[in-house]
């Protein structure tokens, strides 16, 4: 039980084009360039890096919003790349997503019992309207929304309370899988964390596997067991969380880490500044795509792309450095 | 879960202080727009004598009194009388039913054809809405009322063909303002939002673009009342709509015409009463969309 895989993902492609005019030479933003990783049944997978590296279309894939060029998304074996927008109706039931900001991902003309009965009426047809009502106050109950608010549209209610409730329109068809894009990236500091404890205390309850989509380390640091770091469609690191923060190989995740702001002033500690941009996924730097930024580029990286090399237990990176 | 409390607690109270549905949040912004309001009130009379008009008016409107031919405004006869001595105000009254109910039902024949190709086309895409629209550019190509003449000299006159071809105009106009509408909607979070809980095309159509896009139709829906009318009357001016004896306010215009060097208020009045519509529907519209489509505000 505890180490079947939910997700297995591989070698999984997205290469958006650009340009659409006829004779034009054909251009792609090369937005998830060859990702592969898996997820465990029950653990909590934190992806991170910079905007624009392509972990949002890496969860928008999974769920088949977007459709991959190549590559195989298996969700407890089955492959899903290729089937039909009809099947996906199926497979979306037990993959649900939390949106990163809960201004949008509400419809603003619904009422909120509608907006979390809607998934069973898509789902259920046949259900009986009062076991849905039984069904939506029960896990608004759960969320931390109280009942009174059914009748209320999403323009009355604050950023943390709008998330509690697409957290509960994401659960209320119990699914196994919770694809968070950013969940609380748009919330106040203080509400961050209501709603990641929140987010931890339904993962204990309903046993949850979380895919945590997040460009904020503190953040998946909290909530993940394990950390996928990616940078220009590419994960570079893939560990345990212990290992990504105590000891990270790839010096994007170390530059990445030695960012991360210092509660005690007196605690030294080596900050390692990136130089130059972040290059465009439109025309990424050959080899190692990090090597334009990496303080240890050697003339290796220039040339040949690095592939995930396995470290330590359950440690992989991608550095000609290892 | 003790720390979640505050926060419930005090958006509560907020939210109790100001419950306000939809509705109540437009009220509040109409009322400061006077001349829309103004015209609101207006049309909402023109409403209720199409109504009421025919059982209140103090003259039979088809009655002719060949003693008060031609009569220039009185106390007895607000507006005058016309060439066969009928009162202009009451066949004014009981016309209005006839020309808005055409220009109405016109309108939301338009209106419904063409939200449920903007939709589609909109939503879709491709191949589909390059089609709907390059064939809506086709009937944009033409004057609107050319085009209504066209369709009537095909169909033959009346007040039927009249409304067949006044809403054939509109489905255009309104097919491109629901495509864009869609367009922007379509691209919004809750409609991927509401894909990944496994909707169906469908329902995101109908449970969800289609409600954004209510407004924008609310708005040009009244603007184009308006045109409609216009429209309407004159292809009754022009012979080609409501039989010339009828009250209709084009016809009476149509009519009249011979004796406006004569008898001016025979003229004056009908022409008056189209144009006053019209302008209500146009100041409405107006101050519609600056309440409901707050993009177009400066």
């Amino acid at each position: 039980m505890k180490d079947e895989v939910l997700i297995d993902i591989k070698d999984v492609k997205k290469h958006f084009p650009l340009s659409k005019k006829w004779f034009a030479e054909k251009k792609y933003v090369k937005a998830v360039d060859g990702v592969s990783f898996s997820i465990k049944k029950g653990e909590t997978f934190g992806l991170v890096g910079e905007s624009g590296c392509g972990k949002s279309t890496t969860g928008r894939l999974i769920n088949g919003l977007i459709k991959a060029d190549s590559g195989e998304i298996k969700f407890k074996g089955k492959n899903l790349a290729n089937i039909s927008e009809k099947d996906w109706k199926k497979y979306r039931k037990p993959m649900q997503m939390v949106f990163q900001d809960p201004y949008a991902s509400l419809s603003p003309r619904l009422k909120v019992k509608d907006i979390l009965s809607e998934p069973l009426k898509i789902h259920y047809p046949k259900m009986p309207n009062d076991e849905k009502k039984k069904l939506v106050t029960e896990l608004m109950d759960k969320c931390g929304i109280s009942e009174f608010h059914l009748e209320k549209y999403p323009h009355e209610f604050s950023g943390g309370q709008r998330q509690r409730i697409g957290i509960a329109r994401s659960l209320i068809l119990r699914p196994e899988l919770i694809i968070a894009d950013e969940p609380v990236s748009a919330l106040d500091v203080s509400i961050q964390s209501q709603i990641l404890n929140l987010m931890k205390d339904l993962q204990e309850e309903f046993g949850l596997t979380y895919l945590f989509i997040s460009h904020d380390l503190s953040v998946v640091e909290h909530i993940s067991d394990r950390v996928g770091v990616m940078y220009l469609g590419n994960l570079v690191e893939i560990a345990r969380k212990r290992q990504i923060f105590e000891d990270p190989k790839h010096p994007y995740t170390q530059a990445l880490l030695s960012s991360i702001p210092q509660p005690d002033p007196k605690k030294k500690r080596e900050t390692i500044v990136l130089t130059g941009e972040i290059p465009s996924a439109a025309n990424p730097p050959s080899g190692c795509k990090f090597h334009t930024r990496c303080p240890a580029a050697m003339e290796i990286c220039r040339k040949i792309v690095p592939e995930l090399k396995q470290l330590g237990r359950e440690q992989y990176t991608a550095c000609h450095l290892y | 879960m003790s720390n979640i409390q505050p926060e419930v607690v005090t958006t509560d109270r907020i939210v109790n202080e100001r419950k306000e549905t939809h509705f109540h949040q437009f009220w509040k912004e109409f009322r400061k727009k006077k001349p829309a309001l103004i015209s609101l009130f207006f049309i909402l009379f023109l409403i209720l004598i199409m109504i009421i008009g025919p059982s209140v008016v103090p003259y039979d409107p088809a009655k002719p009194d060949y003693n008060r031919v031609l009569e220039s405004p009185t106390l007895e006869h607000f507006f005058g009388t016309d060439e066969f001595g009928r009162d202009i105000l009451s066949r004014l009254a009981v016309g209005a039913r006839l020309t808005l109910s055409v220009s109405i039902s016109a309108v939301l024949l338009g209106a419904v054809f063409g939200t449920i190709l903007g939709l589609v086309s909109g939503f879709f895409g491709k191949l589909l809405d390059r089609s709907i629209m390059r064939v809506c550019d086709v009937l944009f190509a033409f004057p609107d009322l050319i085009l209504a003449i066209g369709i009537v000299a095909i169909l033959g006159p009346g007040l039927r063909n009249v409304i067949i071809a006044v809403s054939f105009f509109s489905i255009p106009s309104f097919a491109r303002i629901v495509r864009s509408a869609t367009l922007e909607t379509k691209e919004m979070l809750f409609v991927e939002a509401t894909r990944s809980i496994g909707a169906s095309n469908r329902r995101i159509i109908w449970k969800h673009i289609f409600p954004e896009t209510v407004p924008t139709i609310i708005v040009y829906f009244t603007m184009k009342v308006g045109t409609a009318i216009l429209a309407a009357a004159s292809l009754s001016f022009l012979g080609l709509g409501a039989e010339p004896s009828s009250p209709d306010w084009g016809a009476m215009l149509s009519k009249s015409r011979d004796y406006i060097d004569s008898s001016f208020h025979l003229v004056f009045f009908p022409g008056l009463i189209i144009f006053l519509t019209v302008l209500a529907f146009n100041l409405l519209g107006d101050g519609l969309r600056d309440v409901l489509d707050p993009k177009t505000k400066d």
